[in-house]
């Protein structure tokens, strides 16, 4: 690690005041991959200002029906908070398909959506890493590239979103507030993270002098039938090779409202609006579900290692629908994928 | 990696621009202060500067469980933990669950049921069951083992862990080994 300087942000003005003037200085809340980046030389802030004293950290009730979940509320008291488990356990389920408990105790909700990719290039200072240097290559495309997008790359990134919690947060439209200089905005989830395209480095769309102050979710939780699918190399403490979160919304055997989103897959959790098109309205059956998964995957492209991502995608989109439609959400503790 | 000697320790704090800071942390129920750099993590904290060594650096990224402690009485990594971050925590290693002389029933537990073989990931091992007891998340064996997956094992004594653990939720612990022995 290298020698940084500590501060402690006193209040909200004070933390977007202290970010704004030193371009060097990073916010840190949980720290669970900050501090693991800045052992690995990949991130090498001059200062962390540490906004673990700001209270950010109530879940409420909004206004229309919804919750707004403080930034710094950790993720395992978000996934047991008994409103999330009854109205949104989307959300519960994956978060607990995610790290481990003594990490889900030290991740806050807002450092979980900054949290960087786990591709091994990015991790690896010795390696070119478009992301971790600009111009200087992409290892991945032509190296060891199991773990790696299928969807949405680019020519310079491949890189995935390594975050579960987020691809829950993308299928309920969930909105980011951040507050900067200019005081306070909402995000729409589908325009929080963003695809490599010509500028890996830039992660997401919230601003560095901005600080990610709640996250709003809407009041329609999915909470009858939904489910997180969650495929990777062990049965614990991995992250996905892909994996699926599935909101739907049955009157009658007809799908009135679909929600897919897949993570694993690509460089944000991908939503495909054309997919849950062809699923609103139609009946809730397999013969519904083949033909939207085909839709997600109609431009997936492989590099290599990784090209058994796109059936393993279609299987799993196919599974987690009908987990969904019977009502029966995958456990995340007993494994067995029925 | 060869620890660097406390000389040459010295030598890289005296280059370094932060001053440290002195804070205060309640380990095992004692108050204890300490000077750190920013950059000092807890793991750092317990093992070099409070002589509480038995607090295992593994991985030293978070992924294996060996430097599991109880933070304000939740489970963490303290090798992912700034001290400086935690000035007034209440802090339990692996050296503070015993009373005395007599072990805590998960100390008992690992013991009769095998819970070990090298020993290198046990203080993670049981500072992570204490927590997971607390939490009450966990009822069956399938939950125990995805609650404790943040603590790895080298040897695979995962079997004999996750019935120690069993045991003392059931309150069938502990001591019993023990006296039918005598």
């Amino acid at each position: 690690m290298n020698n940084f300087g500590y501060t402690r942000a006193s209040d909200l003005a004070d933390a977007v005041r202290e970010i704004a003037a030193d371009p060097g200085a990073k916010f840190i809340a949980g720290g669970t991959n900050l501090i693991d980046l800045m052992k690995e030389n990949v991130a090498r802030p001059s200062r962390l200002i540490d906004i673990t004293h700001l209270p950010l950290n109530n879940i409420e009730e909004t206004q229309d029906g919804g919750l707004r979940i403080g930034a710094l509320v950790p993720n395992s008291d978000l996934a047991y908070d008994p409103r999330i488990e009854a109205r949104y356990p989307l959300l519960s389920s994956a978060i607990l398909a995610g790290a481990s408990q003594q990490l889900r105790n030290m991740a806050s909700t807002g450092g979980n959506l900054l949290q960087r990719t786990r591709c091994f290039y990015f991790y690896d200072t010795t390696t070119p890493c478009n992301k971790r240097e600009p111009g200087s290559g992409c290892s991945a495309i032509e190296g060891i590239n199991r773990m790696h997008a299928i969807l949405g790359t680019s020519e310079h990134c491949i890189a995935t979103h390594p975050s579960d919690m987020c691809v829950a947060l993308a299928a309920l439209e969930a909105r980011v507030l951040a507050t900067g200089r200019d005081g306070e905005r909402s995000i729409a989830f589908a325009e929080f993270h963003r695809l490599p395209g010509d500028a890996p480095p830039i992660d997401s769309n919230v601003q560095a002098d901005e600080i990610i102050t709640a996250i709003e979710l809407p009041p329609k939780g999915f909470a009858t039938n939904y489910t997180y699918l969650k495929i990777r190399d062990r049965l614990s403490y991995a992250f996905a090779l892909v994996s699926v979160a599935v909101g739907l919304d049955i009157q009658g055997g007809t799908i009135k409202e679909a929600r897919l989103a897949l993570g694993g897959v690509a460089h944000k959790p991908w939503r495909d609006r054309q997919a849950e098109a062809q699923l609103n309205g139609a009946p809730a059956t397999r013969e519904t579900f083949l033909p939207a998964a085909e839709t997600v995957l109609r431009d997936a492209r492989g590099f290599g290692h990784n090209d058994f991502k796109i059936e393993l995608a279609r299987r799993a989109i196919l599974r987690a629908l009908t987990q969904a439609a019977r009502g029966t959400p995958q456990s995340q503790a007993d494994k067995r994928i029925k | 990696m060869a620890r660097p000697s406390s000389a040459a320790r010295k030598g890289l704090e005296k280059h370094s621009v932060p001053a440290k800071t002195t804070i205060t942390l309640h380990v095992n129920g004692v108050e204890r202060k300490l000077a750190v750099a920013p950059w000092t993590t807890l793991l750092d904290a317990l093992r070099l500067y409070l002589d509480l060594p038995a607090t295992k650096q593994g991985c030293d990224h978070g992924q294996c469980g060996a430097c599991t402690v109880l933070l304000d009485g939740r489970r963490v990594y303290s090798c992912l933990t700034l001290a400086v971050m935690k000035d007034g925590a209440q802090v339990t290693t692996i050296e503070g669950l015993a009373q005395g002389s007599t072990l805590h029933p998960l100390q008992q537990a690992f013991i009769e049921h095998d819970a070990f073989q090298c020993g290198y990931c046990t203080p993670g091992q049981i500072c992570s069951a204490a927590g997971l007891i607390a939490e009450g998340k966990a009822r069956t064996a399938d939950e125990i083992r995805e609650l404790m997956s943040g603590n790895i094992c080298r040897c695979g004594a995962y079997p004999n862990i996750v019935a120690a653990i069993q045991d003392v939720m059931s309150g069938r612990a502990t001591g019993k080994l023990r006296e039918a022995k005598r």
